[in-house]
């Protein structure tokens, strides 16, 4: 009501495939439609994995190369990297992260992008990506609307904003 | 802004234009503040996402999230978009009298 003039359409890229690579692109698309703002999801690189049914699910929190990462919360010890790299740490971090995220009412991947695209928002996937990892329509979830080439893509995000997460 | 005289009620709102006490609304008031946001008619579904909101207000201090609401109220997303168009988790909360919503789900 502040603002000079309201954001009308936001398409987020998401490149990455780590739970917290995944979830705040997901997170601002569904509150951009939250607030009446079009949205568009562009899928790339292993950020394609939170669309691929077999997978979406099995996303995991990276504890390796993240020197903020802290145990056993966000208040805790750091975490070295070479710590990180033990078997378990990774589904161990993944595991809070879930349990916080749960009590927040944030939704699964499956269902927080079926919940995106019952709202309103677009889902695509990267075409290069589609191509280099040899996927065809049947890895997708049902709701993953079209497979798009970069040049498609700048198309429909005319007039917006780009977000690359 | 201020008070307002609704149905020759005083009802006080916000510099959002929510209202400030969720206790002096009422479905005439909703009604008009429906119509504000583009919503020509309150139906019996508008008017079970408006109940389910006050509720949840009446127990947390909050509205609830979209999640919860569409889970626990059983009005699916896609319809509540297309109750509230252009922003349902607000609108729907001004609609009911209720304060702001906080939550980013």
């Amino acid at each position: 009501m502040s603002s000079p003039e309201k954001i009308k359409k936001v398409s987020i890229i998401v490149s990455r495939g780590s739970l917290e690579g995944v979830y705040p692109g997901l997170i601002m698309a569904n509150g951009a439609r939250m607030e009446g703002i079009e949205a568009n999801l562009f899928f790339t690189f292993f950020g394609l994995y939170a669309v691929l049914h077999k997978y979406q699910d099995t996303l995991k929190v990276a504890t390796v190369g993240n020197p903020a990462m802290r145990i056993p919360d966000a208040k805790g010890f750091p975490l070295p990297t070479f710590l990180g790299a033990l078997p378990g740490m990774s589904a161990f971090a993944t595991k809070m992260m879930q349990k916080e995220m749960g009590k927040l009412d944030i939704p699964p991947v499956s269902e927080f992008t079926q919940m995106i695209s019952d709202a309103g928002g677009k889902i695509y996937a990267c075409k290069a990506t589609v191509d280099m990892f040899h996927l065809t329509k049947d890895d997708f979830v049902p709701h993953m609307d079209k497979v798009l080439t970069v040049g498609d893509f700048y198309e429909l995000a005319a007039g917006g904003q780009i977000i690359f997460t | 802004m201020a008070i307002r005289t609704i149905n020759n009620k005083s009802v006080d709102f916000d510099a959002e234009g929510f209202m400030t006490n969720h206790k002096d609304w009422d479905f005439e008031i909703a009604k008009i503040l429906a119509a504000e946001e583009g919503i020509p008619a309150l139906t019996d579904r508008h008017a079970i996402v408006l109940n389910f909101m006050r509720k949840e207000f009446e127990a947390k201090g909050d509205g609830p999230s979209m999640r919860k609401l569409t889970k626990e109220s059983g009005v699916p997303t896609k319809e509540l978009y297309e109750l509230f168009p252009g922003g349902p988790a607000k609108k729907s909360a001004r609609i009911a009298g209720i304060k702001k919503p906080h939550g980013c789900i």
